[in-house]
């Protein structure tokens, strides 16, 4: 065997050995809850063996430990080795150039090429389900990107602020009648008020304690939602939330719609695809500002905190601000995002703010590396469109038979593929820090010296 | 130098407990500017605990730490700062901080000192162009209208920008670290990070640098480099230096003033000379025979 050298940290036999302890557990754990079914018949239970079905789970068992053993043993070894630091400009900055336009080109014409490929009725689906949910994600990862990859300030509760947005757009909305787009910055500030009072309490707080408090704060956000019914109307939520409108022109199929004005075959469509675009904008605008952000001096001041807090305070630098500023962005673009939300629903309730959400934002830019734009991007897409992707699996019910539902099994698809890539990848996908200035040349920092974060 | 010999810091009646422990007992003493203080002592005799205090990371139990800053007069200044309720009183020619009264980052950005630390604390996985631009954070920051101006690329800001960088460049060419400049700080050898260190502080823009062992783990050629960099700080930046130090040839050499503590007290205060024959001195480092132990304490007074 090629594993069998002896400068891996653990050999082949080992991880033989290991996995097949494993296995035993396995066995010990399935023999009677796997191997046996109780059947009823007539007045009787029988019991029936399943020994092939016992046989599959303690294959995929030793299988599965054997793969994740070997995997380990290389990264041991290969970290044994005299590591090269990353010299010159990282693949990223590379690519770059070229990735960017035609990632950017891409989404332009996205909703055009569904309609193209899946026809009038069939491209609703690719442009809601897949276009504008990807890209909600995209933005809220963005959004959380600058409290935790940047200030590294662990923030379990972000969809708090995301309901902050989403409840600031329909109540007022709904009550007073504004326009979405003055609503839209008015959700976003207020948002940022509520990062702010967040941060306040959790200013001292680090690590572990820190997202405790975030994940309190978010679960009193939705609580609060569900209990105040005068003010929220509780788990009855808001409908009938008003629909964003074109500068002026709504998406009715009125006279004054959308459709009628331009003289367009009346669909709904068009509403879709406004609302992609929308999300679009608002997305790219929330990219253009953390990378700003990252180049200017609080950005700087952002990472030095996640880097050394105490070395920040003797350089000058007011740490309380610089973490209340953190908070205070992260949470505006989760504002805009909940309030974007809402528009796109129609209908909002506080069981859309669970704590899954905040989960699912947070694995999107942990999975995504986080600090990193790009990354945030391709774990969003496999994530978010992933999960979409499941339901579209019907051959699958061809070979699994009827009853099958791919659907289902989105948890433990999701779980499985985020350790393998905290295995393979610990720092996420994209797992290397561009410097916010260069004298010569932007060389990527290795994540081995980057700091995580500390709270 | 008209500067030498006015009163930069004075610390007075300075005491630091925790809890029961007393870390710093009654603890006074003046660093002049444009000289080199050292601070020195045996392990545990509660010298960086003064960094502490000075630079603001703990609040002193008891104690006044006024810094003089400009040239004017200070005639009453330090009864007027402490009859009041504000840590500063005075003018822009003679401004005058009680230090235990700020919060560590304003000692930093108002009264202008800056420190290293024992255990180098520099944002490894930032370049070092980066962690010298992070120290001028505050003149940045304003420059870029709190972000709000720089968002949108404001012209003044991007001179700001560029003057950051000329200062971060002169500090890195001062250091011997512009070849490195792009390299992240977690990358450089140990003696680089304390050079490092020290033009990260020197980029505050300070007039009292505060160094916590900064020749330790160095070489000899090294510890030589660093005596001629601090030596250079004091007569050519018109700022002062404090230093903790243990070795001895570092701190004979280039300090004006020597300041040695013991157990949280302060035993001796004067020229390296004066320190060097200082019986208390011989005392608290080499420890001395049974035999002489009431000879000795007879002759220091204990």
């Amino acid at each position: 065997m090629a594993a069998t050298s002896d400068d891996q940290p653990a050999s082949f036999a080992d991880n033989v050995k290991n996995a097949l302890f494993w296995t035993a557990i396995a066995f010990g754990l399935f023999i009677l809850l796997i191997g046996l079914k109780t059947d009823q018949q007539a007045n009787s239970i029988v019991l029936e063996p399943r020994p092939m079905l016992l046989f599959g789970v303690l294959a995929s068992v030793f299988i599965a430990t054997l793969a994740g053993n070997m995997l380990i043993s290389q990264r041991t070894s290969a970290r044994l080795k005299p590591s090269s630091v990353a010299a010159g400009p990282s693949w990223l900055s590379r690519v770059e150039p070229v990735l960017k336009p035609f990632l950017l080109a891409f989404v332009l014409v996205f909703p055009f090429v569904s309609i193209a490929l899946a026809g009038w009725q069939g491209s609703i689906k690719w442009i809601d389900n897949f276009g504008i949910q990807i890209l909600i994600y995209v933005m809220l990862g963005w959004g959380l990107n600058v409290v935790v990859g940047l200030a590294g300030l662990l923030d379990l509760g972000y969809v708090a602020f995301y309901a902050v947005g989403a409840y600031s757009y329909a109540l007022l909305a709904t009550k007073f009648g504004l326009s979405f787009w003055i609503l839209l910055p008015v959700a976003g500030i207020l948002a940022a008020f509520w990062g702010i009072i967040l941060g306040f309490p959790v200013l001292r707080l680090r690590g572990d304690y820190l997202a405790v408090v975030t994940l309190a704060f978010g679960e009193i956000i939705r609580l609060v939602l569900i209990n105040w019914v005068d003010f929220s109307n509780g788990y009855a939520g808001i409908s009938s939330i008003p629909r964003p409108t074109l500068f002026g022109i709504p998406f009715t199929s009125g006279d004054d719609g959308f459709a009628a004005r331009f003289g367009l075959e009346p669909s709904g469509l068009y509403y879709k695809i406004f609302l992609f675009y929308l999300i679009l904008f608002l997305a790219l605008i929330t990219a253009w500002v953390t990378t700003k952000l990252r180049r200017l001096p609080i950005g700087r001041a952002w990472e030095a905190l996640r880097e050394d807090e105490i070395a920040c305070r003797a350089l000058g630098i007011n740490t309380t601000t610089t973490k209340l500023t953190a908070f205070a962005i992260g949470a505006m673009f989760g504002g805009f995002g909940g309030s974007f939300f809402a528009a796109r629903q129609g209908f909002i309730s506080p069981e859309s703010f669970t704590f899954i959400e905040s989960a699912q934002i947070l694995a999107i830019v942990v999975l995504g590396g986080a600090g990193s734009l790009y990354g945030v991007v391709i774990a969003a897409v496999g994530i978010v469109g992933g999960f979409e992707i499941l339901r579209e699996l019907d051959f699958l019910k061809a070979v699994f038979g009827n009853d099958f539902d791919p659907a289902q099994y989105r948890a433990l698809i999701f779980g499985l593929s985020m350790v393998v890539i905290m295995l393979w990848k610990p720092r996420g996908l994209v797992s290397s820090r561009e410097p916010s200035v260069a004298l010569k040349e932007r060389k990527a920092i290795s994540t081995d010296l980057v700091k995580e974060g500390h709270g | 130098m008209s500067l030498v010999s006015s009163p930069l810091l004075t610390v007075e009646h300075m005491t630091m407990r925790f809890g029961g422990l007393v870390a710093i007992n009654d603890l006074s003493f003046v660093v002049n500017s444009g000289e080199i203080t050292a601070l020195i002592g045996p392990n545990g005799a509660g010298k960086t605990t003064v960094f502490n205090c000075i630079t603001g990371f703990y609040k002193p139990t008891v104690g006044r730490l006024a810094l003089r800053l400009g040239n004017g007069d200070f005639d009453g200044l330090v009864d007027e700062a402490t009859a009041g309720a504000d840590a500063v009183a005075g003018n822009a020619d003679a401004m005058l901080y009680l230090l235990e009264r700020m919060p560590d980052y304003e000692i930093t950005q108002k009264a202008r000192i800056a420190r290293t630390f024992q255990n180098i604390r520099l944002f490894s996985g930032m370049t070092v162009l980066e962690n010298l631009l992070v120290a001028q954070h505050n003149a940045l920051n304003a420059a870029s209208l709190y972000t709000f101006g720089g968002l949108f690329g404001i012209p003044s800001f991007k001179v700001a920008e560029k003057e950051s960088i000329e200062k971060a460049k002169y500090w890195l060419e001062r250091t011997g670290l512009i070849d490195r400049a792009d390299d992240p700080a977690g990358d450089l050898s140990y003696g680089a990070q304390r050079r490092l260190e020290i033009a990260r502080a020197m980029c505050t823009n300070p007039v009292l640098l505060c160094l916590d062992e900064p020749a330790a783990g160095l070489n000899p050629k090294e510890s030589a480099e660093l005596n001629a960099l601090i030596r250079s700080i004091r007569d050519q930046h018109e700022c002062s230096v404090m230093l903790i130090e243990h070795d001895m040839s570092v701190v004979m050499e280039i300090s004006d003033h020597v300041v040695v503590l013991d157990y949280g007290t302060k035993i001796a205060d004067g020229t390296p000379d004066e320190i060097k024959a200082d019986p208390r001195v011989i005392a608290a480092y080499l420890g001395v025979a049974d035999e002489e132990v009431d000879e000795v304490e007879a002759e220091v007074g204990l």
